[in-house]
Order: structure tokens, then sequence, then C-alpha cells
């Protein structure tokens, strides 16, 4: 075994995962807001909603897209780089694995066929039911592959034989102690993501002033949205937090930079964890705090890192610093939401630019509280691969040198540096030319799906009209 | 030990599940091949969009071939896949630009030309990767207790090499047959030329692998030469050769479906051939079937819910392809 082998394989799944989650953010949100527009447009029968579905798909092609091949290289590391945790654990993992493609990659990958280039050849209810199926799909697939992962968060329903995982109870399995918590909070992590990404295209529309009708639905839909969903994951995440207080107390203690546990321990605001001398250098605390929001007792008891020995604490400073990166987003998140639903009350939306500005930049905020939270989670895990039960370290196959890693990690960073600015870059553009509006209509009537692409792609010429409905 | 094992069933499930795989992203990789080759830009607009709607459902039997893999055997999987490192790592990278060809060739006009040649070389060099990791399967791996120990680059053989070149050459032959099915005109006419060529290099690369095989490894000599065996197993390669003459035919006679169809059969026939080289092995000389099995449990847990979803997912997927049938138009798809 190789160290730096171990080393570089850690480096190479947190750049493939750190790239891949990013468009799982985006598109289990936007397939739900596209079959929520395929939806209201075939109830209702308004245009607006047909030509944003449309907008949408454009951005959610490239991005489905770039999740499909990025997503491909994942199971695939479970083997290339971490065969000994794939024969230990293979029993358990695998028909997770195998369900999440079963229930959710088959039904994606055929609805989203029809969804993308059936418009004229199935009937309008079928297109929206190929729509609604997509987003299920997604959601399929966030149930099994956050199942997986809250196993080697918090394993339960297993023995082992051999040294090695056998499954004991299905149940316990699938809906492991931190399954029910991971599964709301990063699924609606995801929705917010992509509420804010709508948010922001809605100003950037609304500020450009060409598809105004288009831009304020876009926001307005956004914003209620977040009003409920932002304070709900804030709610969500203390859930979590209670749940790894529970079952991952290491992680926990390194989430809190809290060294020396105890009773009525303090809450630390920021500070500078130093593994080497065990303290927090800088530090701003607050007295008994931490005890009073992890166990709601003042003098309530609350494990510190010196608890655990040197070789079972994760690297504290990198998961106390991405928490506090996560948990400062979902404060500026909410103050963004309170703020543009004043402004909407006021009826002074449209016209505050500082505000349509802001909101294009909060845009990334979600990717940016996904991956600290990810990070979170998964560096917090450390040592482990199963927590408590199997070390990183072990998990490694055996037969790969350094060099091997080095040689597949230069491969996977110069493609990902390729293809994800060219598809950022492909997304952006179609924003900026912005969604069809009313005047651009007439081809779709006459069932040419062709027509309001290659409109879209040309800077149109025709005068607006108002909107119309249909 | 269960009385009752669940291990063939999960073999045969995972037979298809791999069949199926090389079968339909077989013919979209193979499309990927030939797509440069295509006379001009709109016929290079048809060609890619007649596997637009499809080819990502078609790649997701890639996903479950692995993850099948893993959960059936994982042994298999934790001996196989680190043994490939770099075929795989080069078949993942590849599909990336395959796929990414389909939005970015058309979103990214200025770059065109490179997203062509990612479709195409990407195609060819997914079909490529995967050959060597069949070619290095069939040769078996150097393994100590449940553990692959040899070099990453130990699967890089001759043998392996040439079974890379003979499947990107039979991968070709499904997109032409694909392409013949999906188009009229002269671009079908072209598909039928490029069929006729793929099909003479795909012959040879059987003919050639059939008999190299049982060079490799006495077992395998045996398995195929022994008596009775010879004769058991003579109907092997008579339905091959009849099959070679049937797409020949078909390419000739101007059939629409034929010479895919005819090309599917000669993937069934090099497939069960390979079978019967290796069974029962799923680690040929270290592990076979039963021993790689995984628990009775995990093969339960996932049958259940295979035998449910297998059917409603051939299904749709049967009736994504309906929607799209027919030759493929200019109207649908990416423009």
């Amino acid at each position: 075994m190789h160290s730096n082998a171990v080393l570089l394989s850690r480096i190479q799944f947190a750049w493939v995962i750190g790239w891949h989650i990013l468009l799982p953010a985006f598109t289990v949100g936007l397939a739900a807001f596209v079959a929520y527009l395929e939806t209201a447009h075939l109830v209702t029968g308004r245009r607006i909603y047909l030509d944003l579905s449309q907008f949408w798909l454009r951005v959610f092609a490239i991005a489905f897209g770039m999740g499909v091949v990025t997503g491909i290289v994942m199971p695939f590391q479970f083997g290339t780089n971490w065969s000994r945790f794939a024969d230990d654990a293979g029993n358990i993992i695998s028909p997770l694995l195998a369900y999440e493609a079963l229930t959710a990659f088959f039904l994606e990958a055929s609805f989203l066929g029809v969804l993308l280039f059936g418009r004229t050849l199935v009937p309008p209810r079928m297109h929206v039911f190929a729509a609604v199926l997509v987003a299920a799909g997604t959601l399929f697939s966030s149930f099994w592959i956050l199942a997986a992962n809250s196993w080697m968060q918090t394993p339960a329903g297993y023995e082992v034989i051999d040294g090695r995982y056998f499954p004991k109870d299905w149940f316990d399995i699938v809906f492991s102690p931190s399954f029910p918590y991971r599964l709301a909070h990063t699924v609606s992590a995801f929705y917010v993501t992509t509420a804010f990404v709508v948010l922001g295209v809605g100003a950037y529309t609304l500020r450009c002033g060409r598809a105004v009708a288009e831009g304020r639905l876009m926001m307005k839909l956004a914003l209620f949205f977040l009003l409920i969903f932002v304070p709900m994951q804030i709610v969500l995440g203390d859930a979590q937090g209670l749940n790894t207080l529970e079952y991952q107390p290491a992680k926990l203690a390194a989430i809190e930079g809290l060294w020396d546990g105890g009773r009525g321990v303090p809450a630390s605001i920021i500070g500078r964890p130093d593994a080497a001398q065990e303290r927090n250098l800088d530090e701003i605390a607050i007295p008994k705090l931490g005890s009073l929001y992890l166990t709601h007792s003042w003098d309530g008891a609350v494990k510190g890192l010196k608890d655990f020995p040197p070789d079972e604490r994760p690297p504290v400073a990198v998961v106390y610093f991405a928490f506090r990166i996560m948990v400062g987003i979902a404060l500026l998140m909410l103050a963004v939401v309170i703020v543009g639903l004043f402004l909407l009350r006021i009826d002074r939306l449209e016209r505050s630019a500082w505000y349509l500005r802001l909101c294009q930049v909060t845009t990334c905020l979600g990717f940016i509280a996904v991956i600290a939270g990810w990070t979170t989670t998964e560096v917090g895990r450390q040592p482990w691969t199963i927590y408590g039960l199997m070390r990183t370290a072990d998990s490694v196959s055996p037969s790969l040198t350094p060099t091997d890693v080095a040689l597949s990690l230069i491969g996977y960073v110069l493609v990902y540096l390729l293809i994800y600015p060219t598809g950022v870059f492909l997304m952006l553009r179609i924003v900026w030319r912005g969604p069809a509006t009313a005047h651009e209509e007439t081809p779709i009537a006459s069932l040419h799906p062709a027509a309001p692409i290659k409109a879209a792609l040309s800077p149109a010429a025709a005068p607006a009209t108002p909107e119309a409905p249909t | 030990m269960p009385t009752l094992s669940l291990t063939p069933v999960w073999t045969v499930i995972l037979a298809v599940g791999v069949f199926l795989y090389v079968a339909l992203d077989g013919f979209d990789l193979g499309v990927g091949m030939l797509y440069r080759l295509a006379p001009d830009r709109p016929a290079r607009n048809l060609v890619m969009n007649s596997i637009a709607p499809i080819w990502d459902g078609n790649e997701t039997w890639l996903i479950l071939g692995s993850v099948g893999l893993l959960a059936a055997f994982p042994v298999a999987f934790a001996i196989i896949v680190p043994a490939v490192y770099f075929p795989i790592l080069l078949m993942l990278l590849s599909l990336i630009f395959r796929g990414l060809a389909f939005e970015f060739r058309y979103r990214d006009a200025e770059r065109r030309t490179f997203w062509d040649n990612g479709f195409a070389y990407g195609s060819a060099l997914a079909a490529f990767a995967q050959g060597i990791v069949l070619g290095a399967f069939i040769q078996g791996f150097n393994v100590e207790g449940r553990h692959f120990v040899g070099s990453s680059f130990d699967c890089f053989t001759p043998f392996s090499i040439f079974t890379g070149v003979g499947l990107a050459c039979g991968y070709a032959l499904l997109g032409a047959g694909w392409l013949v099915m999906k188009t009229q005109g002269t671009l079908q006419d072209w598909a039928r030329a490029l069929g006729r060529r793929s099909l003479a290099l795909t012959v040879l690369a059987i003919a050639i692998v059939s008999v190299w095989t049982p060079l490799l490894d006495a077992h395998i000599e045996a398995r195929w030469f022994s008596w009775p065996n010879i004769a058991l197993l003579s109907p092997v390669p008579i339905i091959t050769l009849v099959l070679i003459w049937f797409v020949w035919r078909a390419l000739e006679r101007g059939a629409d479906f034929a010479p895919f169809l005819g090309s599917l059969g000669l993937f069934v026939m090099s497939y069960i051939g390979i079978a019967i080289s290796l069974w029962p092995m799923i680690v040929p000389g270290h592990f076979t079937l039963n021993e790689a099995a995984a628990s009775q449990s995990t093969q339960a847990f996932l049958l259940v819910g295979t035998l449910v979803l297998l059917p409603i997912i051939i299904v749709y997927t049967s009736w994504s392809y309906w929607v799209f049938r027919g030759k493929v138009r200019a109207d649908i798809g990416y423009h």
C-alpha cells in the first residue's frame, strides 16, 4: 500500500465528485421547475409558461448531459481506486447503487429524450408526463445515492463476517440513522440552489428589459418558493446537525471546533483551529451557547475532539471553515429573500437595479453552499470510508501506484477543466439570449420545434408585443 | 450454504444486461465512429439525430452492467476494475467527449469541428478501450487472495490491443446497420458501403480472435476442440458463418432492417463464444461464478426490485424508441 496512492485517490475522488455534485444540485431542482412550467402551461394554456419551459429546457439539456457523463465516472471509482471498499462493502452498497440505475437513470434517460425532442411527436399530456417523470427520476436518484452515502456515514443493519460487511436488515441499511435528515437537507439544498439560479436569471432578464414578463415571473416564483424553502432548509440543517451529534460525535466536534468536551460548552463563532496545539487561535466564542443549541440545555454534555484519539479525528480546520461558509451563505440567502419579498410587496422589485444586480451575484451561492456542505459531511467523516469501521487508507485498490493515480488524476483534471468552463459558458449564452417572447411564437403553433430554437440563436429583430394567452 | 442459489438467475440477468449495453451503446458508438465520414453537414446532423434521443438510455446499461457486477459478484468487480484501470479511464474520458458533443456541438458553433472530433474520436476510443477490457478479461489477471496484485499496465497486451480494434470494427458494423435502418437515399447508400467494409473487418477480427484465444489458454483449447465438445459446439461457428453471409446479402440487396438485425446476431454469437470459452469463471483462473457470488441476502434484495423494474424499463424504453421510430427526420433533434 502506497500512502501517496491513497492521498491521490482521495484528491481524485474529491475532484470528480465535487464537480459532479454541482450538476445534480442544479438539475434536480431544474427538472422540477420545468415539470412545474410544463404543467402550468397545460393547465392554464398561457404562452409564457411554455416560453419559460423551452428556455430552461435548453439550459437543462446541457446541465443534464454534463451530469450524465460525469456521473458515469462515479461508480467506476469504487472499482478503479477503492476496490477494497468495493469488496468489503459491496454486499451492502451495491444494491443501493443498482436501484439508483433501475429506478432513476433509465427513467430520466428515456423520458428526457421525449421531453427534449418529442414535443411534436407525443400528445401534450404525454409530454408533460415525461417532464414529471424526469423530475421524479432525479428524486429517486437522490434517494438511493444518499441512502448509500448515509450508510457509509452512519452504518446500520449489517454484520461483519471475516472482516467484510454483510446485510442483516435491509430496512435498517436503507434507512440508516442519518438518511432521512441527509435526504431532506440535500434535496432541499438542491431546490434552493436552483431557485437562486432562477432568481438571478430572472433578475438579469428584467435588467435587459427584453422579456420583462418572463423575468418578473421567474423572480416571483423563485422568491415565493424560497420564502418557504430557505427557512425550512435552515431547520433541516439544524436537525441533521443534531443527528450528527448523536451518531458522528467526532465530526460534530470538528464542525464546532470543540477541543475540550464536557458540560456547558461554548459556541465557537469564528477562529482558526490548530490541530497541533489542539486549540483554536484568535477565537471568538460565546460561553455555554454550544451546549444550549446542541443539547437544548445550558449544561448539556458534548464530546470534544480530545475525547477521540488523534488518528480518529477528521481534518478539523477544513470541516470547521466549510461549515461556517455554508451557514454564512444560508443567512445571506435568507436576507436576499426577505429583501426581495419586501421590494415585491412595495412594488419596487423591477426598479431596484441594485437588488437585481445583487440577485445576479447570488446566483452561484447555492453551489458554493452545496460544496461547503458536502465538504463538511465528507471530510468530517474522515478518517473513515465507513464511519468508525473501515478506514479510508484501507479502502484503496492495492495494485495502484502513485504514478497510476497521478496519471488518471491529470486526465480528469484536464478534461473537467475543459468541459466545465465550456458548459457554463454555453449555458450563460442561452441566458444572455434570453427566453423567447410572445412575438417569436408563431413557428411553434405550426409545430416546428426547430424554429423557436433558431429564433433564440439569432437575436430577435421583431418588435415586442404584449404577452398574449393562446 | 443456502439450498436454492440465486446465482444462476443473476448470471443470466447480468449477461443480458451487459449484452444489452454492448448491443445498444455499441451501435451508438459505431454511429459516432462513422459520423465524421458522412459526406456533408446535413448528413452529419441526420447521423447524430438518429441517436440523439436514445443514446443516454443506451449508456445507462453501462452503469447497470458495472453496478450489477458489483452487486452480483462483488469480488469480481473488485479484481477486474482496478486491473483495467487505464482502459476504464480512457473509456470514461472518451464517453465524456462523446456524450457532451451532442449538446456542445450544436450550441458551440465556433468550435463545432472540435466537438465533431470529440464525438467521433470519443466514440472510437471508448469502443477501443472496451475491447481492451474484453481482451484483458479473457487473458485473466494476476490475483492474490481477493485482490488484483499486478501492474495497472498488465492489461495492455498484443491480444487485448487487437480485441480493442476488433470490437471497434464490430461497433462500426452495428452503427452502419443502424444507419441503414434509419436513413434513406444517398445517405443510406453511404451507410451500406461502410457496412460492407465494417463487415469485412469484423469478420477478419472474429476469425483472428477465434484462432488466437485457444492458443492463449490450454483450457480454452480443450473446451472447444476436445471430443465431443467439438461436435456439440460446432453450431456456434456454423451459425456465425451463416449470419455473416446473411448480413452481406442484406447489404447487397438493399434491405432496411436485416443488416442491423444480422449484425446483432453476430454479436450474440461472439458473446456466446466468449461465454463458452470462460464458463464457469467470472475472474478467469481464480473465481467461478459461484465463488464470487454476493451473499444470498444481497442477491434476493436486489432481485425483487429487478424483476419488477426491468420489465417496466424495457416497456418504456421500447416506447421511447417507438416515439422516434422510422427514418430520421431533419426537423426532430438538433438542427
